[in-house]
């Protein structure tokens, strides 16, 4: 497999690295090695806004349905608690590890070493201090009460810069790859690193530093809210789907057409969504309409790439026993079907009256953010730390235990909220209902979720004890991860591979 | 698919197409509402929050109130917020031209308040339910704004707006508790919630 010839169909299908020369395994031990520091530092740092957004998330359930707990410092009160955990996840957490995961992957495809990884280092500080000011400033009731955009106009700056000089050397690895034919997990992850800056910076510019008038915010923050997660957490997701199942399992993927199809159906639709969480609400007609018609039609990517992910897990899912990458995320793939076609449905008025302005939006939300993406970063970490760390997971058993805590908690959140939400709406459109019954019989619900939070802190805590573990361990020689047969597979498909083309 | 600059045409396109449609036709179409003169009274609406009131919006703000209650009334024969007496109409975009930000919210813990002003004019009524929720309404899940009250010995004479609070919910003896400017302020700016002028593209009870 070399970048001069033209390549063959076999190739447009596989991520292109599946090669066991010496000079390919010395070129991918130059590539892990550049992006050891900036990518590393990113999972460490990533990893404790997880833990600190986990507390906060405690925290906000608890209270939920024990109103008095800890309610006398203003610091503490529930609505800058609720937003402090969204921000640390979505931009601490979240963010943080899909860069880091985007930068490996870049590289990895492109087949070039990361440039200016002390640069991104200090970016990647940078980023931080705006997480950092940004949640403070929320406790300290500097929110701006703008969904998904609460932190205050200075920590949006020091983000926005922050950015930018990380992701500008994301693009650059890009442009300048030696492999200059493009797997589909690029097309993914080049228009997530663009879309999100023009997201970000436009939904501030128009909401916190210039306000538009009246509802013309709403529209704008929900055209912000919801492609947050439609074009900046989804494409990055979906582009570690397509790079790790077939890499994990040894096998192409399974249609290029629907490859194809996929991305460009999603980049048309999945923008134009957003407006449907104004269904019923003072907006001009046209535009909700026009949203809940582009959610329906966001099923056609939905349904190609459900077909293509599991369609290449066909007959390959007992090696979900061995490899946790591909544990978490073909649970990561399934989740993305389900929470998308569901999204779709909860776009259907009538479906959308009883859901609106209940915690079954909370707990979609939960699918789509923890179920689908979460757990594709955690697959995906467990995958690249190895190869940066050059050491193996210490702990089998650490990996078991936070699957199991995660994939159960996620499920036992969602499943009960869910009924939960549908029967607060029902009440809720039952005038004859007093409002506080509505209140009274989610309780239980709430208190479930406060258990399913702590089954996912126990998850998130053993995941933390072994990637602070596997940093301390001392360095051995290089030898692919042995306890997760995983590395197996896939150094033996990498051996067919090579010899098929 | 190689070429890169196709790709990162088309990846401009998409998200350019949306962002015209959704946030800059809207702010040509509607983003130069103006307000509109009332016939019954001869006033403008809607008003501008001042004074306290708009010092109260800052603080429902602050403290995430929109995490769990709205301020949009939905149209008749979608969901019941008209029956439930939330509003005699449903909310249009009109009714927000001046709120920076606009509190739509997407979350009913909590009832719709686009007419508390209107619904509960009690000051009284509003102090107790923030300084703890339970005392109006019990089982709430609202939490309590102590920190908006003062807890202070009881001078020469009691003043006139500490709390009336008995039963379980009584001072220590010697001790009131007495709103701050804040709650005051947050106060006021409940009760200038109302929507209930008719409008030209919202007459009452649609
Ligand atoms: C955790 C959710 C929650 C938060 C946060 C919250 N509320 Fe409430 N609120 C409720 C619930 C539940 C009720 C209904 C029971 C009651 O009256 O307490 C309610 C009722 C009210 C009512 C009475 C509405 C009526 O129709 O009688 C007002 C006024 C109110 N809240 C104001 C506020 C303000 C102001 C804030 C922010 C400082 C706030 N709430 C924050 C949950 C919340």
């Amino acid at each position: 497999m070399n970048s001069q010839s033209s390549p063959s169909l076999r190739q447009a299908l596989t991520p292109s690295d599946n090669d066991s020369s010496p000079e390919r395994k010395a070129l991918l031990a130059e590539i892990d090695a550049s992006c050891r520091r900036p990518v590393l530092f990113m999972f460490a740092n990533g990893l404790l806004w997880l833990m600190a957004g986990t507390a906060l998330a405690l925290l906000t359930s608890y209270k939920m349905h024990s109103p008095n707990f800890l309610a006398d410092w203003s610091w503490l009160t529930f609505g800058r608690v609720r937003p402090a955990h969204l921000n640390t996840m979505v931009y601490g957490f979240a963010s943080q590890v899909a860069i880091g995961v985007a930068i490996w992957l870049m590289c990895r495809l492109g087949r070039v070493p990361f440039m200016q990884g002390g640069l991104v280092v200090g970016a990647t500080i940078f980023w931080n201090i705006g997480v950092t000011v940004g949640i403070v400033g929320i406790l300290a009731g500097d929110s701006t009460s703008i969904e998904w955009l609460e932190m205050p106009g200075y920590a949006a700056y020091i983000l926005f810069i922050a950015y930018a000089l990380i992701a500008i050397w994301a693009i650059i690895a890009f442009r300048f790859r030696r492999e200059r034919h493009l797997y589909v997990s690029q097309w993914y992850l080049l228009a997530a690193l663009f879309w999100f800056p023009w997201l970000y910076s436009a939904a501030n510019m128009m909401l916190v530093i210039d306000p538009v008038r009246g509802t013309v915010q709403g529209a704008v923050n929900w055209w912000f809210a919801h492609n947050v997660l439609g074009l900046w957490f989804t494409p990055i997701g979906l582009a570690a789907i397509y790079y790790f199942i077939p890499k994990v399992i040894g096998r192409p993927i399974h249609s290029y057409f629907l490859s194809t199809l996929g991305f460009w159906s999603l980049a048309l639709f999945y923008n134009w969504a957003g407006i449907h969480h104004l269904i019923g609400g003072p907006m001009p007609a046209w535009l909700i309409t026009v949203s809940v018609v582009a959610s329906m039609m966001m099923i056609i990517p939905v349904v190609t790439v459900a077909i293509n992910h599991h369609m290449t897990m066909v007959g390959h899912f007992k090696k979900l026993k061995y490899s946790p990458t591909l544990r978490f995320i073909v649970f990561g793939a399934m989740s993305y079907t389900v929470v998308s076609l569901q999204g779709s449905s909860m776009a259907i008025r009538s479906l959308n009256e009883v859901t609106h302005f209940t915690h079954y939006t909370i707990a979609h939300a939960h699918l789509g953010v923890y179920a689908f993406f979460t757990m594709v970063m955690f697959g995906s970490m467990y995958y690249i730390v190895p190869r940066l760390a050059l050491r193996e997971w210490p702990s089998a058993r650490l990996i078991s235990i936070h699957f199991w805590t995660t994939a159960l908690g996620i499920l036992l959140y969602v499943v009960p909220l869910s009924v939960g939400g549908v029967l607060q709406g029902l009440a809720m459109n039952n005038p004859d209902i007093p409002f506080l019954k509505t209140v009274e019989l989610t309780k239980p619900y709430l208190v479930t979720r406060t258990f399913a939070g702590i089954l996912m802190t126990v998850g998130h805590t053993v995941f933390a004890v072994n990637f602070v573990w596997i940093l301390a361990r001392r360095r051995k020689a290089y030898q692919p991860p042995v306890p997760f047969i995983a590395a197996g597979l896939q150094q033996e498909a990498g051996a067919q591979l090579g010899k098929d083309i | 698919m190689k070429y890169g600059p196709l790709l990162f045409l088309g990846i401009f396109l998409t998200l350019a197409s949306s962002w015209v449609g959704l946030t800059v036709i809207p702010q040509m179409q509607f983003g130069g509402l103006q307000t509109t003169k009332i016939e019954e009274t001869g006033r403008d609406y809607p008003l501008n929050t001042w004074g306290a009131a708009s010092k109260g919006r800052e603080l429902y703000r602050a403290n995430g109130c929109i995490y769990c209650h709205s301020q949009q009334v939905r149209p008749q024969g979608f969901g019941a917020d008209i029956e439930r007496g939330w509003g005699t109409r449903r909310s249009v975009s009109r009714d927000y031209l001046y709120d920076k930000p606009v509190f739509l919210g997407t979350m009913r813990t909590g009832p719709d308040l686009t007419n508390i002003g209107q619904r509960q004019p009690s000051v009284d009524w509003h102090l107790s339910h923030l300084y703890d929720p339970q005392i109006t309404s019990k089982g709430s899940t609202m939490p309590p704004y102590r920190f908006l009250f003062e807890q202070r010995k009881i001078g020469a004479k009691p003043s006139p707006d500490a709390l009336k609070l008995t039963g379980e919910f009584a001072t220590p003896p010697g001790y009131e508790i007495v709103p701050t400017e804040n709650a005051k302020d947050l106060v006021a700016y409940l009760l200038s919630l109302r929507a209930d002028a008719a409008l030209l593209e919202a007459p009452l009870g649609k």
